[in-house]
């Protein structure tokens, strides 16, 4: 009973410190199912990405990959390689996320930018429960994301008017969260790397079999060139 | 591709994603030091992908023939724009897009 008290003062408490994401997912995962719809995708197919892989840009690049030829191996190295920050959101909540028994495996799962952006800097008010606090702001964030895909999934089967060119909105996306890094950093190098690399191996590879040339190019330079980009770094 | 080759596919982005998230958990034990390369790694990634995402995006456009890249271009251009101008992000992404539907579907 006691246990029962604790876990609804925690959803009470974090509820509104969701509310941004509750915004933000309703926009974003509406234009994600309504791009899956558009795509040409029956309505359970991003409903069941937004519960099995609930990453945002990857789940728009799966559809693009579902459209294209069967590709395990590219599929799998491409899918790490997008998202490979979360390990470092990992790494920056070991401590925080330590002793929280059942609640641990939901929480990791459900570690998303979003949620790790206010799970990791949060200050949980005194008297709430820690761990159920982090674990309500991991699941109203992925009820955001299903909720919001799942009214654009319907929406994208009745809308009105020509959805030609909705595609759009992924390459946006990207070019947004891009320049948003560029901004942030001085120097440019990474940020070049990718889409240098990228390009480069585009050129010489073709569109169909150029994303794991890309993908160990940027590994190898940003290895090789570690001391400068990190010069450039500690300058920031 | 077959159903099976879609769930497949669906399942390995799930199976990566997990990895991901859950890797850290699994190798370091809380209060021992990460590797300096994969904390430089965790900086220095993500501008390098999200660079090579917008390219992914951009692969099947071709710049030499038919419109040149041309709704493409201006496009990504509102997207910037806005975002210079508002820094609202679904606001960046709603406008590129609206730019681009009308720019494909009247203009072009």
């Amino acid at each position: 009973m006691k246990e029962k008290g604790a876990a609804i003062w925690a959803l009470r408490t974090a509820f509104p410190h969701t509310l941004p994401i509750l915004a933000g997912f309703t926009v974003l995962g509406m234009s994600y199912g309504v791009y899956a719809r558009a795509s040409g995708f029956s309505f359970w197919v991003p409903v069941c990405m937004a519960v099995v892989i609930f990453g945002g840009s990857l789940e728009f690049v799966a559809v693009s990959m579902l459209l294209g030829a069967f590709a395990p191996v590219q599929t799998f190295l491409m899918a790490l390689m997008i998202q490979a920050r979360h390990l470092f959101y990992g790494i920056s909540m070991l401590e925080r996320y330590k002793g929280m028994g059942w609640k641990k495996v939901y929480l990791v799962y459900a570690l998303c930018d979003e949620t790790f952006s206010i799970n990791c800097s949060v200050q949980v008010p005194e008297g709430v429960d820690k761990g159920w606090f982090m674990f309500f702001v991991s699941l109203l964030n992925q009820c955001y994301w299903i909720c919001g895909t799942a009214i654009g999934a319907l929406l994208g089967g009745v809308i009105p008017f020509s959805t030609e060119g909705l595609d759009f909105a992924m390459t946006a996306l990207f070019v947004v969260i891009f320049l948003d890094r560029w901004l942030q950093e001085k120097k440019h190098w990474t940020a070049l790397i990718g889409v240098l690399g990228a390009a480069g191996c585009l050129l010489a590879f073709g569109a169909e079999d150029f994303m794991i040339p890309t993908m160990a190019c940027i590994l190898v330079l940003l290895t090789a060139f570690r001391r400068p980009i990190e010069r450039g770094m500690e300058q920031e | 591709m077959t159903i099976t080759q879609r769930i497949v596919t669906v399942a390995l982005c799930g199976l990566a994603t997990v990895l991901t998230r859950a890797l850290p958990f699994l190798i370091f034990t809380p209060g021992r030091p990460t590797p300096k390369y994969v904390q430089y790694l965790g900086k220095a990634l993500p501008a390098a992908i999200f660079g090579m995402l917008v390219v992914y995006c951009l692969k099947d456009v071709s710049f030499l023939t038919g419109d040149h890249g041309l709704p493409q271009m201006i496009a990504i251009a509102v997207t910037v724009g806005l975002h210079l101008w508002k820094k609202q992000m679904l606001l960046s992404v709603a406008g590129g897009t609206a730019a681009y539907m009308l720019l494909v579907q009247l203009v072009f």
